[in-house]
């Protein structure tokens, strides 16, 4: 046991000529709710792989609760939970069928089982529907479910592969709610997203950009990036009725790197010349009405915007 | 030390329920098999009898009416027209009103009683093979007979006579034959299916690979999933032999347990056949097409339509690498002869041989995947 949930030490994975995974570094503490993130096929369902030992390491080294996953990835098994992307329930059992299924094969006996299941159903409240088929709940409760039967076995650590893919906004936020609930008894949360807002209210984030962690922080830490906030910029938010046109204006300006539009906002990365009065009189000049040009901190969604973008640059000018 | 079969009870609590709710699979596995077997049992009679006949009497005398008598009393024929041309009888063959068409000459009677040979036209149908050969054998008995009676004289008797005894099915009865073989064709398929679908259903619900990464061992997992559908099949074995005896007339001359026995390790062939599909297949769809491969040899080259006797060297050789083989030899050699484990010593261990030889291999590739995914 060693203060450090989840360590990896240039973990790394190749698939034939491939690196799908590059020396990625994560230091995750005890009882922190990691956001892992980044787009589509960057390495994060392997980097999950790895830790899990679903998949042998290529490179690199890895500790879950301070076992090495290279040597002992079976005994990794008994101490985490994990819920992969399409975890999938079995439709047809009901929900306390599904929690005994599960607790069986964590090989519970029968005592431990029926306390643990009671514990579960009172934590999630899925007391209400404790014999309703699983193919019948919405799926809010089948998320709520799912992570019951992968914390049967009582883990200190849970991985969660997108676990709000597809869930309506209330029972994500239900979810959110009981993560942190789970947190604060100490468990450790391992959790990929592609929602910004959930990105937020993690303790610790992580970016990972074809096969390349590029970031790795508290959201306060990454939104505070010298990359994100280079010297000599400003980001300004322009609040206006007309977006389309203010951004098609905006973009064509001296100076402006990058605008995009937030509902009835503008926010624009522009040279520190310009000044919230000079870009309103601007666009006023334009025609565009404007209500307020205001100072603006980076959000975690501009911080991977940016990173991204310069990874590309970078790319590019490699090939180039 | 951990438990190599991890996982296998709470593995066979679920698959209890996915049966107890999918009742189409209890249907598919108890109710079909019994219908197979009514259209086998009831409607099929491989004894050809009633063959469709015209006949074309050009002679129209005592002898060539007398000749007509012995046909339609045969049993083999039915006569279902009379012709008075050749042309009318070819039409009629061609026409498919009958299968047999037989002409007596204008001189028929004329050269029987000058003591010349007198000849008789069978036109017979080849489309179906048996019933031609059947047809073929009959009427040439009918002419021999006929043939004898005239050179016998009166009060002689036959020098030589052959007294011909059907053992264990005296009466010929085609289920007799065909339902011990049907048995375990259909074990074959229900269990197969059954297995491959278990499997590949998880795998598209994405449920698999939630197992993978919890502490269930292979072995736990696959026998978790084979054992619940070996119940099914040995259930669905003893219903067939209770409607073999009950609803067919089959008796069962062996030892019931003894077949009981035998068909376990049947049951693990076809259970492990499954597994390896169930392996290979990405979907439901797909798996179907597997478990259709499996199941034509073991219909066509298992001696269950066909003598495995008469097959050409290559089929036979493929005949001896189809489990159904040895089983249809078992469920024969048990129901109809009586035989016991000293006549079927080598088919049962063909059987055990093939069957821990499928469930390692199935084992094998199920643990690879374990690891691979």
């Amino acid at each position: 046991m060693t203060d450090i949930a989840i360590r990896t030490e240039n973990l790394t994975r190749r698939f034939g000529d491939f690196t799908a995974v590059s020396d990625v570094n994560i230091q995750v503490q005890h009882g922190e709710v990691f956001g892992f993130l980044g787009p589509n096929g960057s390495g994060k369902t392997t980097v999950i792989k790895l830790l899990t030992g679903l998949l042998p390491l290529s490179g690199g080294d890895a500790w879950v609760d301070g076992i090495d996953v290279r040597k002992d990835p079976e005994e990794v098994r008994e101490h985490i939970g994990y819920m992969s992307q399409k975890f999938s329930l079995y439709d047809d059992l009901t929900v306390l069928e599904n929690l005994t299924f599960y607790g069986r094969i964590y090989g519970l006996c029968p005592e431990k089982l029926r306390s643990r299941i009671d514990d579960i159903v009172s934590q999630n409240v899925l007391g209400p529907y404790v014999n309703r088929q699983a193919g019948k709940l919405s799926g809010g409760w089948k998320q709520r479910l799912a992570l019951g039967c992968a914390m049967l076995h009582e883990p200190k650590i849970m991985f969660l592969d997108e676990p709000t893919a597809g869930i309506d906004p209330v029972a994500r936020r239900q979810l959110w709610d009981l993560l942190f609930d789970l947190s604060g008894k100490g468990i450790t949360f391992f959790v990929t997203t592609h929602y910004m807002d959930e990105a937020e209210r993690c303790s610790h984030v992580a970016y990972i950009y074809f096969s390349k962690l590029i970031a790795d922080g508290t959201p306060a830490q990454l939104e505070a990036m010298p990359d994100v906030n280079p010297v000599g910029t400003r980001r300004l938010e322009i609040r206006t009725t007309q977006v389309t046109r203010g951004l098609r204006l905006v973009r064509k300006f001296q100076g402006v790197h990058y605008a995009t539009v937030f509902g009835q906002s503008v926010h624009a990365l522009v040279d520190g010349s310009f000044d919230q009065e000079g870009l309103a009189k601007l666009l006023k000049q334009e025609g565009i009405d404007i209500t307020e040009v205001r100072p603006l901190t980076a959000s975690l969604e501009d911080v991977f915007v940016e990173l991204t973008y310069r990874r590309q640059a970078e790319m590019e000018g490699k090939h180039a | 030390m951990r438990n190599p079969f991890q996982g296998m009870n709470a593995m066979i609590y679920k698959e209890v329920i996915h049966i107890r709710q999918d009742s189409a699979a209890i249907f598919f596995a108890l109710f079909i098999p019994i219908v197979q077997m009514t259209i086998l049992g009831f409607g099929i009679d491989t004894n050809i009898r009633q063959i469709k006949t015209v006949i074309f009497d050009d002679n129209q005398k005592k002898e060539s009416r007398e000749f007509i008598d012995r046909l339609r009393n045969s049993d083999t024929y039915r006569i279902v027209k009379y012709v008075y041309s050749d042309h009318e009888m070819n039409e009629a063959i061609i026409g498919a009103e009958a299968r047999v068409g037989i002409k007596i000459p204008w001189d028929y009677s004329d050269r029987l009683l000058k003591g010349e040979t007198a000849q008789v036209m069978v036109l017979i149908d080849g489309s179906d093979s048996s019933v031609a050969g059947q047809a073929i054998n009959v009427s040439a008995a009918i002419g021999l007979e006929e043939s004898l009676k005239r050179v016998l004289a009166v009060g002689q008797t036959l020098p030589v006579e052959i007294r011909p005894k059907v053992l264990f099915n005296p009466d010929s009865r085609s289920p007799n034959f065909f339902l011990p073989g049907l048995m375990a064709v259909l074990l074959l398929s229900v269990t197969t299916f059954l297995t491959a679908f278990a499997i590949v259903r998880e795998k598209e619900k994405g449920t698999l690979e939630q197992l993978f990464v919890t502490p269930v061992k292979p072995m736990g997992l696959l026998l978790g999933k084979i054992l619940p559908y070996l119940g099914i099949g040995f259930t669905e074995l003893c219903i067939i032999l209770v409607a073999l005896v009950t609803i067919f007339k089959v008796p069962i001359h062996g030892s019931v347990i003894l077949l009981l026995v035998l068909s376990i390790p049947y049951l693990f062939v076809s259970l492990s056949f499954g597994t390896l599909i169930s392996t290979k297949a990405r979907s439901q769809a797909e798996a179907m097409q597997m478990a259709f491969l499996t199941f034509l040899p073991s219909i066509f080259f298992s001696g269950y339509i066909f003598p495995r006797e008469t097959m050409p060297l290559p089929f036979y050789i493929i005949s001896m690498f189809v489990p159904a083989t040895y089983f249809i030899n078992i469920t024969r050699g048990i129901i109809l002869r009586g035989a016991g484990l000293r006549h079927l010593w080598f088919d049962a261990f063909m059987l055990v041989i093939m069957g821990s030889l499928l469930f390692f291999a199935a084992a094998r590739r199920f643990q690879k995947k374990v690891v691979a995914t």
